[in-house]
């Protein structure tokens, strides 16, 4: 392996970090599958959070030991998880009561597109040949107070996830608060994009010729 | 004497018609009644309405239903897992329709069923594609889409322990649906994994009452679907 010392941008573990720095103690949270499920490793010494899926548990444990796998105990990417004591198990129907009703303070959520108004497109492609398939993320979108997406800066064709108006349908309007990518921390206000923090070795000009609407600096660095 | 007990998983299932709506509990394998499904299988009743949460794996339980050529629709909100091969090459081949309702809709439109509410408005799938065609109403500055509600003829549900009355507990999150679709179903059936005398179930737990309920079947050990699936198992 050849040694650059020149790094571009975070790796899915730091974005991570980022995202659980943001969130506060005592939060209530559901992560989304695959790099949201990554934050639950991050959360700084002192803050506890419980986690929900939303399939039926609050108070979701770390992945089990594979000989002491529960068949019946899996997140909502169907995987085997456990759960911590003081947990508590639910039908659908009070778990989207927590989602809907607003008790969830917090969820992180993956992206294919995100516009400047925070518009989210998470679930579809829109190929006519894909079958669709939503979930929960409509229903998190719409109940969930604070809605955090945490995704690649871009697509794996090298285009740009952060767009002015989403082309694929959308999951949520005007829903997303905050975006972590590989290359910077983004803030959707009323105003537009914010940019609240860049990646090593990123700077404005690079971050904006990789996004597809445009972006603002804040007027001075927050405290 | 109430005695919901029946003694096999076929006479389960008897009674179950042509063109029926069967809701059928569970979240991936977790509590999906994988005995009572096969059991419907061998009763052979098509043109089903099939409202459940995916659409199987591989071709056993619901899989090997919608395989079976069974089910005319789905109502559902995950129809692809990583192991679903069946539901995507006849919905390919158009022959088999979905309803795709977003999961918490999906939750929310079989309690109502179940609770003698007709229509409820959520604020879930507006501005998207899953909204159109549907009515929708501002209430308090904020607009919502209205929602059916979803009754069934039948449900097929999997708990861990019940009695003659028919109150249930169910195992870690192999709840999911179960609780909401016994409420919205005129037959709900039920296997559990051990049935105890009336009163062994604490009042203070019960999931389910037993006015919910109206079958009950005892499979002391239900098989894993994923291990079938590793094993690359059909079903008949």
């Amino acid at each position: 392996m050849i040694q650059t010392d020149k790094k571009i941008g975070w790796d899915r573990n730091e974005m991570a970090q980022k995202v659980a720095l943001d969130i506060p103690n005592g939060s209530y949270v559901n992560l989304g599958i695959g790099i949201p499920e990554l934050v639950a490793d991050f959360v700084p010494k002192g803050r506890e959070l419980i986690y929900q899926t939303e399939n039926g548990l609050l108070g979701m444990g770390k992945v089990p030991e594979n000989e002491m796998a529960d068949r019946e105990l899996v997140n909502a990417g169907k995987k085997y998880v456990t759960a911590i004591p003081g947990a508590a198990y639910f039908h659908h129907a009070d778990s989207f009561a927590m989602i809907r009703g607003g008790h969830i303070d917090v969820c992180v959520l993956g992206a294919m597109q995100v516009s400047e108004q925070g518009d989210l497109a998470n679930w579809s492609t829109g190929a006519k040949d894909a079958i669709p398939a939503v979930g929960g993320a409509m229903d998190l979108v719409a109940g969930v107070n604070r809605i955090f997406v945490i995704t690649q800066h871009l697509t794996k064709h090298g285009d740009p996830k952060i767009i002015e108006k989403c082309s694929y349908p959308l999951t949520g309007k005007q829903v997303v608060e905050s975006i972590y990518t590989n290359l910077a921390v983004i803030d959707v206000k009323e105003e537009g994009l914010f940019v609240r923090e860049m990646a090593p070795n990123v700077d404005f000009n690079y971050l904006q010729k990789r996004t597809g609407a445009k972006l603002n600096q804040y007027a001075q660095r927050q405290v | 004497m109430i005695n919901k007990i029946v003694k096999s998983a076929a006479e389960a299932v008897n009674g179950i018609h042509d063109g029926a709506t069967v809701m059928i509990g569970g979240f991936g394998e977790a509590g999906s009644p994988i005995e009572l499904i096969h059991a419907l299988i061998d009763y052979g009743a098509k043109d089903l309405t099939v409202v459940s949460n995916n659409t199987g794996s591989g071709h056993v339980g619901l899989a090997a239903l919608i395989e079976n050529k069974q089910v005319a629709k789905t109502i559902c909100s995950f129809p692809r897992t990583a192991n679903s091969k069946v539901f995507p090459e006849l919905y390919h081949a158009g022959e088999i329709e979905l309803e795709l309702v977003p999961q918490g809709t999906l939750a929310e439109r079989i309690r109502a069923g179940g609770a003698g509410i007709p229509a409820f408005y959520t604020p879930a799938s507006l501005n998207t594609p899953l909204a159109e065609g549907k009515e929708s109403r501002v209430i308090k500055n904020q607009e919502y889409v209205l929602e059916y509600a979803i009754k069934a003829d039948f449900a097929l549900v999997k708990a861990e322990t019940g009695d003659r009355y028919g109150n249930l507990l169910y195992h870690a999150t192999a709840r999911n649906f179960g609780p909401i679709m016994c409420t919205a179903s005129k037959v709900a059936i039920v296997q559990v994994k051990k049935i105890v005398e009336p009163g062994q179930i604490d009042p203070e737990t019960v999931v389910t009452p037993g006015i919910f309920v109206q079958k009950v079947i005892e499979i002391n050990n239900p098989v894993d679907e994923s291990q079938l699936v590793e094993e690359e198992m059909s079903y008949p």
